[in-house]
């Protein structure tokens, strides 16, 4: 069989990205004919950076559900087919067994494995860990940071000293301190998951309680609706049975190998900038009126805190989560580009890149598709943010 | 203001203290003592044999005498073996008791002691001193590409808010602060350096620029660090250069009739440069992490490829003393960056 020219490649491609360009059209068609009644979001359709951003981050987003749906993928990211290493893009397979696809359509990697199959399950680990560790820094950094800046004194310095302690450790001297084999060996991350897993749950817990104090049954309810599920994926999360901690009977999943430890490293690395974040904006907004008329009323400072305060800090605080999506997907790379965390076979984009430049001076193939993923999904959060703070200002 | 540099630098100094402390802590933990004691006897130690290695060489006192001893605010361990020789911290092997009376008590990285590197054989001292003068090299570079271009794009799309070039520059510095090192790094490894591309302009490692650095062996590398720092820095003087434009002071410039280019230049630039010299100094810890990619990635080897060398081979004493390093670049940085914005801002000097 002949190679792919160059153009049958791309239209192969747009072919398989086919569920992908189906879900983004219906989700822009609903989204532009209903903005008007969709708050933010909807008026995010009104800028068109806004919506090139939302456009790239909801296509990776897609395709690395899709991915992991087995409905884009070519290949298994894993499987090594032979006569298939270091082929250029559109290379067809040398004996294509029923139903298999008959072309590496990005070409093979050094161990002959579908570089565009890797490229779209890259996309999964990061829509996966990213959103989910940011929003893990956040639920820290909120927790941490509105008490700091609203009290002041003594807890502020406090905080604040050891956020600019972990501000001040070079990013990747931390990792290479925290994610060695010797060191999660030691235990170490599972501990560390211990305290700042249980943030997420403090945070629910304060949450209700400072809103439903005076209403005693309705506060009962909403805590154990809450606050029971969290607790038993906290237990199942922070508990692996062979390992430090292993104490809890009800361990119903264990995080795949290397996950856990990537997925601390980054929260702990990104929830002190949050802290300062929302710390700033906390001091900003408690000198409010409306801030000194619920101080007035007799609310609890919790109340005050997570109810007068954090809804008025949501604008740059939404904007912030977009960017710092971004840049923990930059810190995924960082950790995969240095072999660091997951195991060496994983597909995400860094560990790829890695691989892929050790032949860059022979073979571009390997190396510049999860580049470009990389870079197009950090420039799609990059314009969302824009977007939407241009949005926000225009109130 | 001199009580206020005072109290900064006290902060510092317990920052760096804390630090490394915690580097102390997390590179002598057991598996990384057990590792080293395997790499340096042999592979098949039993555990016996790995804590009477580990006990002879000091390594089993307790966390915090260890830590004062590395500092040098402790004196060094001493022992007395069953031939009656004596070997210690600040000794070099086995010695007769009369000269380990001679040699000195206090040996930290305080006294300049700063250890044996156990990958490259040599003092850890000479390997960050030469390590970090190449890095210099590197820093210099690419701060002279970095801070007038980024300073430039970001006075041009700030002066005039809105129009086509602002738009356009702001979109180049979005695009550079989404492109981490190794993405643009491999970019341009593979349009300008393979021969897959066939430009071959310039070289894809940058080993040859340790010695004799040109044009064609070091661009790529400085460039890679210099545009990742670039688009940020250049927002930053956007934002400040047009909240200095839309001042009052500028309004009444324009009324008497002052030339755009003379706003510009002589009233808007000296408020502008405030802001983006506080940031310029606090990206240095994102430098340090471009450094340390760029130079894995074109196999030049500085500082930062000797952090990851330090790392990746457990080698705990040059690992200590490459992350002292970084770690005090970084606060006195910060310092700097604290006591120049309050020296550069007249509203906060005079109160």
């Amino acid at each position: 069989m002949e190679p792919l020219t160059g153009f049958e490649i791309f239209t192969r491609i747009l072919v398989q990205f086919l569920p992908v360009w189906i879900s983004l059209a219906v989700l822009f068609g609903l989204s532009i004919t209903y903005k008007r009644k969709l708050g933010l979001y909807g008026k995010l359709f009104d800028s068109v950076i806004g919506m090139i951003g939302f456009a790239l981050v909801m296509f990776w987003v897609f395709t690395g559900i899709y991915g992991a749906m087995d409905l884009i993928i070519t290949h298994d990211p894993l499987a090594q087919l032979s006569g298939m290493k270091n082929k250029g893009p559109g290379t067809p397979l040398r004996s294509p067994k029923e139903g298999q696809y008959e072309w590496y359509l990005l070409g093979g990697d050094n161990l002959a494995r579908d570089v565009f199959s890797r490229m779209v399950s890259g996309a999964w680990i990061v829509v996966q860990i990213a959103p989910l560790a940011t929003l893990f820094a956040f639920m820290v950094g909120i927790t941490l940071g509105l008490p700091a800046g609203y009290y002041g004194g003594r807890l502020d310095t406090l905080l604040s000293f050891l956020a600019n302690l972990i501000l001040a450790f070079p990013v990747i001297l931390l990792f290479y301190l925290l994610v060695t084999p010797e060191i999660v060996a030691t235990g170490l991350p599972q501990y560390m998951a211990v305290v700042l897993f249980i943030f997420p749950l403090v945070f629910f817990g304060v949450l209700i309680n400072s809103r439903f104090r005076t209403q005693p049954k309705k506060n009962r309810t909403w805590l154990i609706v809450v606050l029971l599920p969290l607790f038993l994926i906290y237990m199942s999360v922070v508990n692996e049975a062979g390992s430090k901690i292993g104490f809890w009977p009800l361990d119903f999943f264990d995080v795949p190998g290397g996950i856990l430890v990537v997925f601390v490293s980054v929260v702990f690395v990104n929830s002190p900038t949050v802290f300062r974040i929302v710390r700033g904006l906390a001091m900003d907004i408690k000198t409010r009126d409306y801030v000194a008329a619920a101080q007035t009323r007799g609310e609890g400072p919790w109340y005050i805190m997570l109810w007068e305060i954090l809804p008025n800090a949501r604008g740059p605080l939404i904007v912030d989560f977009c960017l710092r999506i971004g840049y923990t997907t930059i810190l995924l790379g960082t950790l995969g580009f240095f072999g660091l965390g997951l195991p060496p076979e994983s597909p995400d984009w860094g560990s790829t890149i890695n691989e892929g430049r050790r032949l860059l001076l022979l073979y571009l193939h390997p190396a510049l598709p999860p580049a470009f993923a990389l870079l197009s999904l950090v420039l799609g959060l990059n314009l969302l943010a824009d977007g939407l703070r241009e949005e926000s200002l225009k109130d | 203001m001199g009580q206020f540099i005072l109290r900064r630098t006290g902060v510092m100094i317990v920052t760096a203290l804390c630090l490394t402390f915690i580097v102390f802590f997390l590179t002598n933990l057991y598996p990384n003592l057990e590792k080293l004691a395997k790499t340096q006897g042999n592979f098949r130690m039993s555990d016996e044999a790995v804590t009477s290695y580990l006990d002879s060489n000091g390594y089993l006192q307790p966390l915090t005498v260890k830590y004062g001893q590395w500092l040098g605010v402790l004196p060094g361990w001493t022992k007395t073996n069953d031939e009656g020789a004596v070997t210690g911290r600040c000794l070099t092997g086995a010695v007769s008791p009369a000269e380990a009376e001679d040699a000195a008590t206090y040996c930290g990285i305080i006294q300049g002691d700063w250890g044996f590197s156990t990958v490259f054989k040599d003092e850890v001292s000479t390997i960050v001193g030469t390590r970090l003068a190449l890095t210099g090299k590197l820093m210099f570079w690419v701060l002279m590409l970095m801070i007038p271009s980024a300073l430039l794009i970001g006075v041009m799309a700030g002066m005039r808010e809105g129009s086509v070039l602002d738009r356009s520059l702001s979109t180049v510095s979005i695009i550079t602060t989404a492109t981490p090192e190794y993405v643009s790094g491999v970019i341009f490894i593979a349009v300008f350096a393979s021969s897959a591309a066939g430009l071959k302009w310039f070289k894809g490692t940058a080993t040859g620029a340790m010695e004799n650095a040109t044009f064609e062996n070091f661009f790529l590398p400085v460039l890679t660090i210099a545009l990742y720092g670039m688009g940020y820095i250049a927002r930053m003087t956007r934002a400040s250069m047009t909240e200095v434009m839309t001042a009052q002071y500028i309004r009444t410039a324009r009324l008497k009739g002052v030339s755009f280019g003379n706003i510009v230049v002589k009233h808007a630039l000296r408020n502008a440069l405030i802001a983006p010299f506080t940031v310029i100094m606090l990206q240095f810890p994102w430098l340090l992490n471009g450094v340390v990619i760029v130079e894995t990635l074109f196999n030049y080897k500085g500082f930062g490829w000797t952090l990851v060398q330090a790392a990746g081979n457990n080698d705990i004493e040059l690992l200590l003393g490459v992350s002292v390093v970084s770690v005090i670049v970084v606060l006195v940085t910060q310092l700097i960056s604290d006591i120049g914005y309050v020296y550069l801002n007249p509203r906060i000097r005079i109160s």
